[in-house]
């Protein structure tokens, strides 16, 4: 059973295979970049780029001749003590054409609160078309004790957006965000 | 090769004892046969803990409403189910399969690295243990599905990380074994037997054991990510911090799929073994049998996609996957029509392991069917999370892996035991089984197609009828398990001499040693004659 010819192979063999495993777990480490940067070019995940665009005037034009309507919704993370809204559920625009309106939100509780509103665009494929100069979702909202916040995006249907797309929903979903992280 | 066997012969310090006495026989062994039968009574035990469990659920679903069990713990009962007969009954008892067989099939005295053997089964008793503890910990065992999607897993209570742990030794467990095969598989074959002289159970457990070093890791590093996430704030998956929960839903089937496949294809290679012996003729299209395997563990690898098919990717994907998913049909499809042309005007006899294999091969190809039904994307959409889905893959489960681990049972027992298990009672078995499932598995079919969704644990009264037959074969298949083990037992402990061969039409390396086997065979390297190999 102790056969030395087996022992040498097993000894070259085995570290391999556990190696490759090893490999594996940082693999499955891998797929979260890579899914990012898939992500980050398609816009498959429906999420909108996270800093803004520069408003370099209008470089691919206004398009009147079209329609655009962006729809309006929020939603509360299980737990957000937050009374949150947007202030209109819905607007028409034209690709190009910047455009401003905001999101409400009040504190429900007496304590200070952070936090964080999360974007998402569908379909998934116009997020890369929904162009931000300005949004309260760049940066962490702090909160008094019952205060009430009206919180301002500034966008831009990008015209190069796919024809058969008439309708855009913008959601954020706000999330409570513990004060010391 | 030859001065190898002389090493063997005067090896000095090589005793050839039996077992030792008492407990510490089975603690501290590293004999293939020993640790094999461990394996197997684990997932014995694992089987009936899990069942047990299925019926709770079974009988909580035979009336509309909630009457049993409140919902909470309905939902730690799907998520337990799953888990246990996934990690605990199936793949344990094929790596069972794998210990007591795989040596014997090569002409191996042992597997390649006996003590970490031991350490690999050793380590499911604790996982087990864990797991099950979760139960009557605050806030109860998991409940978020096996698939442990989050935000929901990470309201687990404080079984939390008790899971995730009991994940990990499970996964550590498997790759040990999986890599003890490996090298066995390629290092310990007596001289003669070629790769392409191996029986296919081998070669199915071969390409099984690929699998599980690609895959169990990636699911440890999925589930290390949601612990990390809970408890060291990092935002994998957590939307606020800049994660996503989908991302979770892709690496977890990453391993998902190519794991169905680690059930299914020594499975497979069980039902390769039992056709050619009671039709009396050799394995029609070996060479095709062994590339199929192989085209269908590659082609796991980029399928994941089917299970996601409503979280919102874009078309090209959709098809990608659709596409991609259907093409495993083929080699799947090659595979059934080796088996249906092995018993083609065979001198056919249907002793029990013939009748579960069988009942394999027209059972999983139901399920094969159903599958290429949630393959088509546009139509998933509809049978997405519903009974069709758990229709589906319980008749590859169930009629297929957990039927050819009966047949494999049956058609070695005789060797293991030296002893033949009761036939009248054995086919018994088979026809409650056989008639169980299907009357358990075949209207939840029904119930998906009309809409009844998965993981609930009341619904609309329109699918009551089917819900109860459902239940009745529940109960009809749960039971009759427990023949199963009394035949067992029974076989252990008395019944007529088993010959050598056992079976007339039997051949391969484990049907040339006595029966039972004896503690060590093969320390000499058997003789590989033409007519053995392929098993
Ligand atoms: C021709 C072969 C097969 C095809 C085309 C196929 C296809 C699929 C598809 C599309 C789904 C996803 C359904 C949904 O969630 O909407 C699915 C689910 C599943 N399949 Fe298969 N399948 C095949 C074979 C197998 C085999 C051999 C096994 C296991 C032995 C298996 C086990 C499963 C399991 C466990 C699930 C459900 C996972 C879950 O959501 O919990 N399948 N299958
Ligand atoms: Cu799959």
């Amino acid at each position: 059973m102790t056969n030395p010819d087996i022992t040498r192979a097993n000894r070259r063999l085995v570290p391999k295979l556990f190696l490759f495993s090893i490999a594996m777990f940082g693999f499955g480490y891998l797929l979260v970049p890579l899914y990012d940067v898939i992500c980050d070019i398609t816009g498959l995940n429906g999420k909108t780029a996270s800093s803004a665009v520069a408003m370099d005037g209008n470089a691919n034009g206004v398009d009147t001749s079209r329609t655009i309507t962006v729809e309006f919704v929020s939603s509360l993370n299980s737990g957000a003590p937050w009374e949150f809204r947007p202030a209109v559920t819905r607007m028409q625009v034209h690709p190009g054409e910047f455009y401003e309106m905001s999101y409400v939100a009040r504190n429900l509780t007496d304590q200070d609160m952070v936090g964080q509103a999360v974007p998402s665009v569908a379909p998934g494929p116009a997020a890369v078309h929904f162009q931000k100069i300005e949004c309260f979702c760049f940066d962490r909202q702090d909160f008094a004790p019952g205060e009430s916040k009206d919180m301002p995006v500034m966008f831009r249907i990008d015209p190069r957006l796919a024809e058969h797309v008439n309708v855009v929903t913008l959601s954020y979903t706000f999330f409570k965000l513990d004060p010391s992280s | 090769m030859a001065a190898t066997t002389h090493d063997v012969h005067d090896g000095h310090g090589e005793h050839h004892h039996g077992p030792a006495k008492g407990l510490g026989r089975w603690l501290f062994t590293t004999n293939h046969k020993d640790i094999g039968t461990l394996y197997l009574l684990f997932s014995l035990l694992m089987f009936l803990v899990g069942g047990s469990m299925a019926l709770i659920i079974r009988a909580e679903l035979f009336q509309p409403g909630l009457q049993l069990v409140d919902p909470h713990f309905f939902n730690q009962m799907t998520t337990m189910h799953a888990l246990i007969m996934v990690f605990g009954a199936v793949m344990p008892a094929f790596v069972g399969l794998a210990n007591w067989m795989l040596p014997m099939m090569v002409g191996a005295p042992d597997m390649a690295l006996p003590r970490m053997n031991n350490w690999s089964f050793w380590i499911l008793p604790f996982a087990f243990t864990m797991l099950l503890s979760t139960l009557f910990m605050p806030g109860g065992g998991p409940a978020s599905g096996w698939t442990l999607y989050p935000p929901l897993v990470l309201q687990t209570g404080d079984a939390f990380p008790f899971v995730i742990l009991a994940i990990h030794l499970m996964g550590i467990s498997s790759i040990m074994g999986a890599i003890n095969v490996i090298a066995t598989i390629f290092n310990m074959r007596a001289p003669g037997m070629t790769l392409m002289r191996m029986p296919l159970f081998v070669w199915t457990w071969l390409i099984t054991a690929f699998l599980l070093i690609a895959v169990m890791p990636v699911l440890a590093g999925a589930v290390t990510m949601l612990l990390t996430d809970r408890y060291f704030a990092t935002s994998f998956f957590n939307a606020a911090g800049g994660g996503d929960p989908v991302l979770f839903q892709h690496i977890f089937w990453f391993f998902g799929h190519p794991e169905v496949y680690i059930m299914i294809l020594p499975a497979f290679g069980v039902v390769s073994q039992i056709i050619p012996t009671f039709s009396r003729k050799p394995l029609f299209g070996y060479h095709s049998m062994v590339y199929a395997t192989a085209a269908i563990a590659f082609l796991s690898f980029i399928v994941w996609g089917h299970h996601m098919f409503t979280v919102g990717m874009p078309l090209t994907a959709e098809l990608f996957f659709m596409y991609a998913t259907m093409l495993i049909a083929v080699p799947t499809g090659v595979k059934v029509f080796n088996w249906v042309a092995t018993m083609w005007r065979g001198a056919m006899t249907f002793e029990t392991p013939m009748l579960f294999s069988i009942a394999f091969v027209i059972l999983f190809t139901i399920g094969g069917f159903s599958g290429l039904m949630l393959a088509i994307a546009p139509a998933d959409f509809q049978y997405h999370d519903t009974y069709f889905v758990v229709a589906h893959f319980h008749y590859v489960l169930v009629p297929g892996a957990v039927f050819s681990i009966m047949a494999a049972v049956y058609y070695w027992l005789p060797k293991w035991t030296g002893h033949m298990y009761n036939e009248r009672l054995s086919r018994i078995h088979f026809w409650l089984s056989v008639i169980g499932v299907n009357v358990l598995f075949f209207p939840q079919h029904f119930l998906g197609l009309a809409g009844m969704p998965r993981r609930v644990p009341d619904y609309a009264l329109q699918f009551t009828e089917w819900n109860m037959v459902s239940s009745i074969g529940a109960f009809i298949y749960g039971i009759s398990q427990l023949l199963f083990v009394y035949i067992v037992i029974q076989t252990i402990r008395a019944g007529d001499k088993a010959t050598d061969r056992v079976w007339e039409g039997a051949h391969g390396l484990e049907w040339t040693v006595p029966s039972p086997a004896p503690y060590h065979t093969f320390d000499k390297p058997p003789k590989i004659s033409t007519a053995d190999a392929h098993g």
